[in-house]
């Protein structure tokens, strides 16, 4: 949780990520940002996004984040 | 012969006044809309200035109304500025001291920050505020306006970055505009029936494809909303619902496509051409492209903003290893390349030396600054007989067997990110600024593509505390994703930060993410 937390702050540090949602409808993350965390994700948990998985639905909080980690085996 | 671009328009327009010139996710506009739309922004911009040959900066996001801007600019006889709205203060304010705009086109939320940065609201015209033309405004407007810009007046300026930390305003001519647009629409084949698929900011100059070519060959352009190039499987959707057949976008994008595995995830693709430039598209990623769409054409375009987007391209027309480079070809139709040696002299068959460019599309300069323009844009040293002028690349390149361009890379630390055009130096300008720290080095993680920051300060800094200190600063493509920092920077032995010991020693390291 907080590590997720704390790789979104160091990517736009300046959102309130730890008190909001919807981090794409509200612009927090653009496409750039997107392609950061993926790879940072991906690096850290030791898992591989798949492609299909990378759609606003699973960007919009930390909580459906921490969901596409586990999805992909990793552990929180 | 077109001696301005607006002809483009004018033509275009009889040939085909109801046909959708832009679509901007739910809107479109016809190119009758368009024309008129343009016109009239044209004739109010004239009407408050009274000036010919002078910046009109457009403050907008990218979309319909921008280019409705770019158009009326150049029908009130003035030369168009794309800003990025989304660039902090300071660079905004150091581009509009250098600028000097006649006028600023924007709209109400933008109006806003504009005059929290300072601007005056004497020189803002907001796109809101615009009632609607008048009756019979358009005879009105042929009858007593007559656009009679020649080809050598400028048609944009666009700003790229500035070593010293102060961006540079390339100004472009008409002529360049339609040599480069008359080059690709005939090399690709570009008629009514292309739809184009737009990537390229409009403050970045790869957008002059798009938005030149839709206007001369009256094709429609869709401008791709920006999120969907977050999410890969929905771009590829996406431009297939619109039926998207001609892209030219930066590697980056087709990079994540093929990283992500997307187009054997997809049904069918729509895309028949495929263009990209603004950095080196690696040949492993292309394969992927190559083998999953083997009908497309795939061409590699190459060039300076300072020769109106593109000197070089290259049709993909055999096979490539993955680690094979992609050539940048030859030269497009009307322009010409002298590869210089450090000798100043031409390069032989395989011999690396600096890409200089010449032609028509040259640019008219810098924008308000003699100086970078005298040193950048020189007499061509092999021509001693008339004035001939070549832009220094600073690219370095070597022509191989095949008589082909291959490029090697920068000779100095100029990079490109994402696409973009950076200054290391820039960066690196910011960093110092910053109260704490007081030494800092930007370097380029090519395999990783992340920019470096290495840093010297005296308190405890972290990673979050100088990016949010850095976006005040330089726009968001300039930001570190690595920010190390160091007791001392290591010197060499010319007391100048040792660039290459720092390379080599924090590159590539698959630094864990507590240290970043």
């Amino acid at each position: 949780m907080e590590k997720v937390l704390r790789m979104l702050e160091e990517i736009r540090p300046e959102f309130d990520f730890r008190n909001s949602s919807n981090f794409i409808q509200n612009g927090f993350l653009d496409s750039l940002d997107i392609i950061t965390l993926v790879s940072m994700l991906d690096e850290y948990f030791h898992i591989s996004i798949n492609g299909t998985d990378i759609i606003p639905e699973n960007f919009e909080d930390i909580e459906s984040i921490n969901k596409l980690i586990l999805k992909g085996g990793g552990t929180l | 012969m077109k001696i301005n671009a607006l002809e483009y328009l004018r033509e275009t327009v009889i040939k085909y006044p109801n046909k959708p010139a832009i679509i901007d996710g739910e809107r479109s506009i016809t190119f009758h809309e368009l024309d008129l739309k343009s016109k009239w922004l044209g004739f109010i911009i004239e009407t408050k200035t009274k000036k010919r040959n002078q910046p009109i900066g457009v403050f907008l996001p990218k979309g319909l109304e921008a280019i409705v801007s770019f158009m009326g600019a150049l029908y009130s006889r003035n030369f168009y500025v794309p800003m990025d709205v989304k660039s902090p203060e300071t660079r905004i304010n150091a581009i509009l001291s250098n600028l000097n705009p006649s006028i600023i086109v924007t709209n109400k939320h933008y109006k806003s920050i504009l005059l929290s940065y300072g601007v005056p609201e004497h020189l803002m015209i907001q796109v809101e505020d615009i009632d609607k033309e008048p009756d019979n405004f358009v005879e009105f407007f042929e009858d007593h306006i007559s656009i009679n810009m020649i080809d050598t007046d400028p048609i944009y300026t666009i700003y790229t970055s500035g070593s010293t930390g102060v961006p540079k305003g390339v100004v472009i001519s008409h002529r360049g505009v339609i040599d480069y647009i008359e080059w690709a629409k005939t090399t690709f084949n570009i008629d009514e029936k292309t739809i184009i698929g737009n990537q390229a900011p409009f403050y970045f100059d790869n957008s002059t494809l798009d938005i030149y070519l839709s206007i001369a060959a009256g094709c429609t352009l869709v401008v791709i909303p920006e999120q969907y190039f977050a999410f890969p499987i929905k771009l590829m959707k996406y431009i297939n619902e619109l039926n998207i057949n001609f892209i030219f976008w930066v590697p980056s994008i087709l990079i994540n496509v093929a990283n992500f595995d997307i187009l054997s995830q997809t049904l069918d693709c729509s895309l028949t051409k495929i263009l990209f430039a603004g950095e080196v598209m690696p040949t492993k990623q292309l394969n992927y492209w190559r083998r999953n769409l083997p009908g497309a054409l795939y061409a590699n375009l190459y060039g300076p903003t300072e020769i109106t987007v593109d000197c070089t391209y290259y049709i993909v027309n055999r096979d490539f290893d993955d680690n094979e480079p992609l050539p940048i070809g030859k030269p497009c139709r009307n322009s010409n390349i002298i590869i210089l040696n450090n000798d100043n002299k031409e390069a032989g068959v395989t011999e690396i030396g600096e890409l200089c460019v010449k032609g028509s599309s040259l640019a008219l300069g810098y924008w308000n600054d003699p100086v970078k323009t005298n040193a950048s844009f020189i007499q061509n040293p092999l021509n001693s007989n008339y004035q001939e002028k070549i832009y220094k690349t600073g690219d370095l390149v070597y022509i191989n067997e095949k008589e082909e361009i291959i490029y090697v890379g920068r000779k100095d630390t100029q990079i490109k990110h994402m696409g973009y055009r950076i200054e290391l130096g820039e960066i690196e300008m910011a960093a110092l600024s910053l109260d704490s720290i007081f030494n800092a080095c930007a370097l380029y993680d090519l395999e990783k593509k992340e920019i470096v920051l290495v840093h010297e300060s005296e308190n405890n800094l972290t990673v979050s505390n100088i990016r949010r200190q850095l976006v005040n600063l330089v726009p968001k493509y300039m930001i570190p994703t690595t920010i190390i920092q160091l007791d001392k920077l290591p010197l060499n032995p010319n007391g100048k930060i040792d660039r290459v010991f720092l390379k080599e020693t924090y590159m590539n390291k698959g630094f864990p993410i507590a240290q970043r």
